[in-house]
């Protein structure tokens, strides 16, 4: 074999390896956070998977998530908003008790959407349901519709938001998945404060994406929706339930 | 003689000019007095500032809230943060670069409602 035949193999092996790792980095490049002029992708569906075992006696996720949105109450909790709360379950029979963080569930087929007279509840196509309180009129049908009690009603003036966070009187919010952290390529505020001071219980991806450790996990073993009877397909997934 | 009569025109000159940045009133129309903290280029001219800056604002809000496309250029976030009084920190107030102007102009402004009107770096100092 002459050296001009064994330079020819050679180069035709390595571009067929280079042909074949193409689609690896072509997910390597998804998981990363995209540039600011880029639109959000209907390729991800950005979710959470929590685990109900490890979700410790503590509220580190509802703590976190109020300071990095700036949401403040006033005293009042009949309608203070609430963008996430611990919800404590007990079995009747056995009294075990368990606890969950409970927010936006994030739903394929969102009923806030559907009744929306404006068109500000709306889904991103990265799959975060939304208000854009530009066109919110307050009107709170969406609240009324969503099985899960996670919108809440501004009734106050409010001062001193966060930057990234506009929150106004008379508009309805709630949690957006930190979407201004996700768009940077960080997790959720809650996500972080779980793993750093909390149980770990909490797990923030990329539901479409078959190497997220989060889509490993839920095909692994056996995950739970809240209301699953609604068929509302939620974006965040509950385990240990 | 001819030179210290050139300075001393020059000096007229320039305390003319300086007048004239500060002042309120040029001739017979009264223009506001916009105080501009930051020197230097802003995103596009001034003429084109003051005739269209809510047009780039209602653009890039749409595009923002609802395909997460955060560009910085034409950001509210970004105004603010080169607009901000240096004292105050804020747009807003007697001297703030939006509120002055919006005042004068009779035309009310609810960006401020939801969004923040000071500087992240100063509004972060004051929370912590």
């Amino acid at each position: 074999m002459s050296t001009g035949r064994r330079e020819f193999l050679a180069w035709t092996a390595a571009a067929a390896a280079g042909a074949a790792l193409t689609p690896v980095i072509n997910l390597v490049e998804l998981a990363q956070a995209r540039s600011p002029g880029e639109a959000a992708s209907a390729l991800r569906r950005w979710g959470l998977l929590i685990d109900i075992t490890k979700c410790a006696d503590c509220d580190d996720c509802v703590t976190a998530c109020h300071g990095e949105n700036g949401v403040t109450g006033n005293g009042r909790p009949e309608t203070d908003p609430q963008w996430i709360r611990k919800v404590s379950l007990r079995d009747k029979r056995t009294s075990v008790v368990q606890t969950l963080p409970l927010m936006c569930q994030h739903c394929e087929d969102p009923p806030c959407v559907d009744v929306c007279p404006t068109g500000a509840s709306f889904k991103r196509d990265d799959g975060i349901v939304l208000v854009d309180k530009h066109t919110c009129i307050g009107c709170r049908y969406c609240v009324m519709a969503c099985p899960y009690g996670a919108r809440s009603f501004i009734h106050e003036a409010v001062s001193g938001q966060k930057p990234d966070v506009p929150r106004g009187k008379g508009t309805v919010e709630s949690c957006t998945l930190c979407v201004h952290r996700v768009d940077r390529g960080d997790a959720p505020a809650c996500v972080e404060a779980c793993n750093r001071d909390g149980g770990k219980a909490m797990l923030f991806g990329d539901l479409n994406d078959p190497s997220a450790e989060i889509h490993r996990r839920l095909r692994s073993g056996p995950s739970t929706q809240v209301r699953a009877d609604l068929a509302l397909n939620t974006g965040v997934r509950y385990q240990g339930l | 003689m001819t030179r210290i009569a050139a300075a001393v025109l020059a000096f007229l000159l320039t305390v003319a000019g300086l007048a004239h940045a500060t002042e309120t009133r040029t001739g017979r129309v009264p223009v506001p007095g916009v105080k501009i903290e930051k020197g230097g280029a802003c995103v596009a001219p001034t003429e084109e500032m003051r005739r269209n800056h809510m047009k780039m604002l209602f653009h890039q809000r749409d595009k923002t809230v609802r395909q997460g496309m955060r560009e910085p250029r034409f950001s509210l976030k970004g105004c603010v943060e080169c607009h901000a009084g240096r004292d105050t920190g804020s747009v807003l107030g007697k001297e703030g670069f939006c509120s002055s102007c919006h005042a004068y102009a009779s035309v009310k402004i609810d960006c401020f409602e939801c969004h923040s009107s000071v500087r992240q770096a100063k509004s972060a100092g004051v929370q912590q």
